[in-house]
């Protein structure tokens, strides 16, 4: 508890903000994404921008991983649970990103013959493998999303069933690639001029792959990166440590969260990846297209227990709803607000795009936290 | 009397069966053997089809609320969905303003679920009845097939009786009152998830369950009845859904702030570990007050003073904003809306 209240000490906060402010040129302004949607989040819910000079602009950025998860693999899953009767399980928010024909997997879980099939929300890729075991009439599939963070446990998971033997279980895996977002980002060729000064770099992915895998980001694209972690206090203190890099003239990958990343990452969780996973030759991210290598697949050893191999499952690209916005602002080209449908027709109770879905997506935390912005409030 | 069956109701190894829901010597055995014996009173006695009470005193006005129960796990650190169907409904009338007076209870049993297991549930709904001072006085038993219930449903209704001049309604608040809580946030939800989803903390999370009938009471004997505009008990969608109720139903808007809300450390260290937010998560035995600024500290003061009050604070007030939103102070100074729950709180996946 001790630990987390440091973090979020108002007094500290607002040193941060006071040498921020100081410090931030006011003849110019910088523009940072903040990566990943644990950061969206803890900026949103804890009013962090309220402590930021107006020359200092955060942008959201594609780091959610339920954000770019295409519909047409929310698509797949829906399809295995309908056709093949399979159970597939998934973690909460994955439940509510919409997929074809209006349906999510929430809504097509109430359609489903329960005796056959079902839909049913785990908290790790454990309980999906346990669920198996123990129903051994039932074929679980677990729909496995997430960056460098969730693999290790899905590695885990599927060197478990293989071990087992388990047939009736198997892995449907999106499992995504920080640093190629990045490189999408930087390179993106529709980009309207967002002018990025640098990034708040990846806190619980860098504790697993280190700080060294965005040394690229400073030596070819020349911007700084400061990997940082969820608490205000860290995202704070990153943005000043990011000021400063711009005011000198430097672009350095820095590491704000040293109580939990070293550059080289844990080394083991690593390994277990790299045995269970391969790279994916593209994969498809919401937003930012096609991108090669940018995803994991399961190692042909393991092909027993993928469930694209075991239901002989292909790809097939589904368009976004026109209207939604959801890839300008992924790449952070639009705020959540310039979408059309923000807030009328999309909400969070019926989210049309998926950066409605989560929490941690920039529609959502808009919407959630910050949307009285958009309006003048009159104070008591 | 002896009894027109032969053998009582095997309530160590015996099974709910879907007899014991058809109406016939089978019901009429499990209600006399269980829950006549464990509820106990006249009315209930009589074995009757529905309840005759007197009717209340010349001025005060009936009050009625119903409450579904359908709690998994049905036994959890602090209650179990028994004392949790009594609480619940004694509430719901108590932040009406109410003196609550009777329940009925009905019982939705999943055929296979144990006696034992039954009779713990309704021995804890009986215990906390008694400790509330209102009785079960009628009731209803239905069993469905195996697979078509979970374990135990309790349905309870509720009546009481509002003394004249009170009229605490969540369309009452106003520019200027002051939001009161009695205590932590959170405790139910947590205690919930935590066994649901067998989390081993450190230290056990218990459930807040609790009847507030008293605490309300001790409320109004300290303030005049006007003054209290608006009480509710935060339960599902927790604290942030139940401000956002009251901004709406009375065309406020409220500014809280977050570091005057008290919080369980060990519900915030859980929450912290989960991706939750304490203010989403339900609770079964805390209180809402909205107050006005002239008599908020006697309010304050009157929660304090007992027991089920001892952590009560002042976390807010009632603002003018046509859009209805909450917001809150943030504890790092910021600013931001404390809106409705949408979904379910769901933890973060990365
Ligand atoms: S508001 Fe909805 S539709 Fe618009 S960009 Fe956001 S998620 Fe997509």
């Amino acid at each position: 508890m001790k630990y987390v209240d440091e973090f979020r000490d108002g007094e500290l906060a607002r040193g941060i903000g006071k040498a921020i402010r100081r410090e931030a040129n006011p003849a110019r302004d910088y523009a940072f994404m903040e990566f990943c949607g644990g950061h969206t989040h803890a900026i949103s819910r804890y009013g962090v921008i309220d402590l930021l000079p107006q020359n200092v602009r955060m942008i959201h950025g594609p780091g959610c991983p339920v954000c770019v998860l295409p519909v047409g693999r929310i698509d797949m899953a829906i399809g295995l649970a309908m056709k093949q009767s399979v159970t597939i399980c998934t973690y909460g928010d994955c439940l509510r990103v919409p997929a074809s024909d209006g349906l999510s997997l929430l809504k097509a879980r109430a359609r489903l013959d329960k005796s056959r099939a079902d839909i049913r929300m785990v908290y790790s890729a454990a309980d999906a493998l346990a669920l198996a075991q123990r129903e051994p009439q039932r074929e679980v599939v677990f729909l496995a999303i997430g960056f460098e963070t969730t693999t290790p446990p899905t590695a885990l998971v599927l060197k478990q069933a293989q071990a087992l033997g388990l047939k009736n279980f198997s892995v449907l895996c999106n499992h995504v690639l920080t640093p190629a977002a990045i490189v999408a980002i930087l390179e993106h060729p529709e980009g309207n001029g967002v002018q990025l000064d640098g990034f708040v770099g990846p806190a619980h992915v860098s504790t697993v792959i280190g700080s060294r895998p965005y040394d690229f980001v400073a030596a070819q694209y020349k911007k700084p990166v400061v990997i940082a972690g969820f608490e205000p206090l860290d995202v704070m203190q990153s943005i000043l440590m990011l000021v400063r890099q711009v005011n000198d003239g430097r672009f350095e990958i820095e590491n704000e969260f040293t109580r939990a990343v070293t550059r080289d990452g844990n080394r083991k969780a690593q390994a277990l990846v790299a045995e269970v996973f391969g790279l994916r030759d593209s994969y498809e991210w919401r937003g930012l297209g096609s991108l090669p290598q940018s995803a994991l697949q399961i190692r042909p050893e393991f092909a027993a227990w993928d469930a694209e191999a075991k239901f002989g499952l292909s790809y097939a690209p589904v368009a976004d709803h026109k209207a939604c916005e959801c890839g300008t602002i992924l790449r952070g080209e639009k705020r959540p607000a310039d979408c059309k449908l923000f807030g009328t027709v999309c909400t969070p109770e019926t989210p049309m795009g998926s950066c409605m879905v989560s929490s941690e997506g920039a529609c959502a935390a808009h919407y959630n936290y910050g949307r009285f912005r958009d309006v003048a409030v009159v104070a008591a | 009397m002896k009894a027109n069956y032969t053998r009582p109701l095997d309530l160590k190894s015996g099974r709910v069966d879907m007899n014991h829901g058809a109406g016939g010597r089978a019901t009429a055995q499990l209600v006399s053997e269980l829950f006549a014996r464990a509820f106990d009173n006249p009315w209930l006695a009589q074995g009757d089809d529905g309840a005759v009470l007197p009717a209340p005193a010349p001025g005060e006005r009936l009050v009625m609320a119903a409450d579904g129960h359908v709690v998994s796990p049905l036994f959890f650190p602090g209650g179990d969905i028994g004392s949790l169907a009594v609480h619940g409904t004694v509430n719901d009338l108590a932040v009406m303003g109410a003196r609550p007076l009777y329940l009925s209870a009905s019982f939705i049993l999943e055929e296979g679920y144990p006696l034992a297991e039954l009779k713990r549930i309704v021995d804890s709904m009986a215990a906390a009845s008694r400790a509330v001072g209102v009785p079960v006085v009628t009731g209803d038993t239905k069993v469905v097939e195996q697979g078509k219930g979970d374990g135990v449903f309790i349905a309870t209704t509720g009546v009481g009786a509002l003394p004249a001049g009170r009229a605490p309604g969540g369309a009452r608040a106003r520019p200027g009152d002051v939001v009161l809580v009695s205590g932590s946030m959170g405790d139910h939800g947590m205690a919930i998830l935590a066994v649901r989803e067998s989390l081993a903390f450190d230290s056990e999370i218990r459930s807040d369950s609790a009847p507030l009938a008293c605490l309300v009471e001790s409320l109004f004997g300290a303030v005049p009845a006007e003054a209290v505009r608006v009480l509710r008990d935060p339960t599902r969608g927790g604290l942030a859904t139940t401000l956002n109720e009251i901004a709406r139903q009375s065309g406020a808007g409220m500014l809280i702030e977050e570091a005057a809300i008290p919080v369980h450390p060990q519900v915030e260290a859980a929450c912290e570990l989960l991706g939750l937010d304490p203010l989403y998560l339900a609770n079964e035995g805390k209180l809402i007050v909205v107050c006005d600024p002239e008599h908020a500290g006697a309010a304050l003061a009157a929660l304090r003073a007992h027991p089920l009050g001892a952590g009560a604070a002042r976390i807010g007030t009632v603002t003018a904003d046509e859009h209805h939103f909450v917001q809150l102070r943030t504890a790092l100074g910021g600013m931001r809306m404390l809106d409705w729950l949408s979904g379910e709180p769901l933890p973060r996946i990365c």
